[in-house]
């Protein structure tokens, strides 16, 4: 990196949460299921540059995932709906961890299950892992034994979770991955920080859709699916700045994040740290870009400490 | 050459990738082949500095000046590397065609590549390759890179006139034969002779096919039939190119054991009790053995 004078850019950022932290060399991570397992991408950049990786969800077994089409393409937006096609938690610990530069890289996994007790059985496999750096719980995803309904849209399932997955792995930071597709994010955001989470991390997708007149199909096999991308940028930062507002505990920004410029509106609207998602799809070095461009656009609007930057932004005055 | 030299697939083990890297190329030229507006282009690219790829390989290609109205880059068979030029063929289908087709020489790109694995190269054995319309693409490259090209015999079946395809660059380099299919009952002449071509290649050679989806379904079936050696490139919808989207999965027969890693036991037939299992047309294909890909 030419960082030419700018070496004294404070990059660092630490995510203090109420029972443990996590500290980054620079707040730019990946998001889960658009980095793989971190290794799909060493041809483009160097791994160790980034802030830390969100491997791909990981379940207690493998899973195949949905039907094709998965994904489709939205005007500055992607839909998508993969099904949480992994390797399982297993194979990750023993093929692919081991591949990582843990020693320099925060590597942090992200979790789905189907159900509380399955969640907690998954975060056990983690405790005491050397190498993992944190856990993302992914609340977004139905409890089958409540009806389908998601853990992320009701305050005491995803208090269940919180506290089932704090229980087992209580060595890790743990981030909440909260989902866009509720009334008010505030209430979901208080229910897992008053249960156990350090971190919280806003926004998975959007639930949408997308048809073809030609074929009078949908364009998602699920029909359904989840959306991405800068289309859902400014749900993403509105979600950060009332998250981060409602609850003591850093939030990390994810959603539509692709240039340095984008990292430093949601540490304005008060992300502690930010996710890179659906731009490493449209490009493999992104997220090694924007670590990059950083320093440079730091100094362009004047922002030497991301710390003191964070959740500076004004308010209108108004009578 | 005087060895006879087999080069299996190419694949690695889907845990460490492969030898990609991103470029930022220049437009050389672009042309349009035929006339009538079949949106058929030959776009040329400076080269990339790759070594040169096994054939069969694909890239992933954006225009610099891309906006956000989509996002994504597209993928495409190499139709031709060498140091002058990188070349891909392609057909107008939709916003990212289009503005590709509307390159201007030294126009900046980024290019992706080269991904996937390569198709099965032996100088000694014949190969029966075949090829539906755009399929014709990666023959290409496979007709240049062959050490041995007078043992490929190219059937290729065609809808638009023939110049519509880039076939110039390999005339007179191995055995080509074309076929125009205007009607339903050229369809039915092709698809006999493809079922003949195959009987006779399946004791010691090799079927290759590029196409649409119901021939590489004919050409899999034909394959079981005569109990072929066949591969199969698939052109499946990617975002990334890179195994991360996991937009591109498609059905494969595999060992329970081979689901975490299973490209390499992709590259020979499969064994009694082997399961469906989705895997990644990027980091596993784009070319399939018949006897393993389910389409």
């Amino acid at each position: 990196m030419s960082a030419g004078g700018r070496e004294n850019a404070k990059l660092g950022v630490c995510l203090k949460g109420a029972r443990a932290s996590l500290a980054l060399n620079n707040p730019v991570l990946t998001a889960s299921g658009t980095f793989g397992y971190g290794l799909e991408f060493s041809p483009y950049g160097d791994l160790r540059k980034l802030g830390g990786i969100v491997v791909k969800g990981l379940s207690l077994e493998p899973r195949e995932g949905n039907p094709m089409p998965r994904i489709a393409e939205t005007p500055c937006g992607l839909l998508n709906s993969v099904g949480l096609q992994n390797c399982g938690a297993e194979i990750f610990l023993r093929d692919k961890l081991p591949l990582l530069p843990v020693e320099v890289l925060p590597v942090i996994v992200n979790l789905y299950a189907a159900a509380t007790d399955e969640f907690a059985v998954l975060a056990g496999l983690f405790s005491g892992e050397h190498g993992i750096a944190a856990l993302e719980v992914n609340i977004s995803c139905p409890n089958v034994r409540e009806g389908g309904l998601l853990f992320g849209q009701d305050p005491r399932m995803a208090a269940e979770v919180t506290a089932a997955v704090r229980a087992r792995c209580p060595d890790k930071p743990l981030i909440v991955k909260l989902t866009p597709n509720v009334t008010d994010i505030a209430v979901i955001a208080k229910a897992c920080v008053e249960a156990g989470a350090d971190i919280l991390s806003c926004i998975n997708t959007l639930s949408g859709m997308a048809v073809d007149l030609n074929t009078r199909s949908p364009l998602l096999a699920t029909v359904t699916g989840g959306l991405s991308g800068p289309a859902i940028k400014p749900v993403a930062l509105r979600s950060v700045w009332q998250a981060s507002r409602a609850v003591s505990v850093p939030v990390i920004g994810v959603g539509g994040i692709g240039s340095a410029e984008d990292v430093l509106e949601f540490i304005l609207a008060g992300a502690g740290a930010v996710q890179v998602g659906t731009a490493s799809f449209s490009r493999p070095d992104a997220v090694f870009r924007i670590v990059e461009d950083l320093p440079a656009v730091m100094e362009k609007y004047g922002v030497d400490d991301l710390e003191a930057f964070r959740g500076s932004l004004l308010t209108w005055q108004t009578d | 050459m005087t060895m006879c030299g087999a080069s299996p697939a190419q694949t690695d083990t889907g845990l460490v990738p492969s030898d990609g890297a991103l470029v930022r190329l220049k437009v050389l030229d672009i042309a349009e082949l035929g006339r009538g507006g079949p949106d058929l282009f030959v776009l040329r690219l400076s080269p990339p500095g790759w070594e040169t790829p096994l054939p069969g390989r694909f890239l992933m290609l954006r225009a610099a000046a891309t906006g956000r109205e989509y996002l994504c880059a597209r993928p495409f068979s190499i139709c031709r590397i060498n140091d002058e030029a990188l070349v891909v063929f392609f057909q107008v289908r939709g916003k990212a065609t289009r503005d590709f087709a509307a390159l201007k020489p030294g126009d900046p790109v980024d290019v992706w590549g080269p991904l996937g694995n390569s198709l099965p190269v032996d100088s000694c054995r014949p190969v029966l390759a075949l090829a539906g319309g755009m399929g014709i693409a990666p023959f290409v490259n496979y007709v240049d890179q062959h050490p041995a090209p007078g043992n490929i015999s190219l059937e290729f079946g065609h809808r638009l006139p023939l110049e519509c395809y880039p076939l110039r660059y390999i005339e007179g380099k191995c055995r080509i034969r074309t076929h125009h299919e205007k009607n339903d009952g050229d369809r039915a002449v092709f698809s006999a002779l493809v079922e003949e071509r195959i009987r006779e290649f399946a004791l010691s050679g090799i079927i290759l096919a590029c196409g649409p989806g119901a021939f590489l379904r004919l050409v899999r079936e034909l394959a079981l039939k005569y109990r072929a050696e066949a591969w199969l490139s698939l052109e499946t919808r990617m975002a990334c190119g890179i195994g991360a989207c996991l937009g591109c999965a498609v059905k494969a027969l595999l060992p329970a054991e081979a689901f975490a890693a299973p490209a390499q036991v992709l590259a020979a037939p499969p064994s009694r009790g082997d399961r469906e299992h989705f895997v990644q047309t990027c980091l596993c294909g784009p070319n399939f053995r018949a006897d393993r890909v389910l389409l």
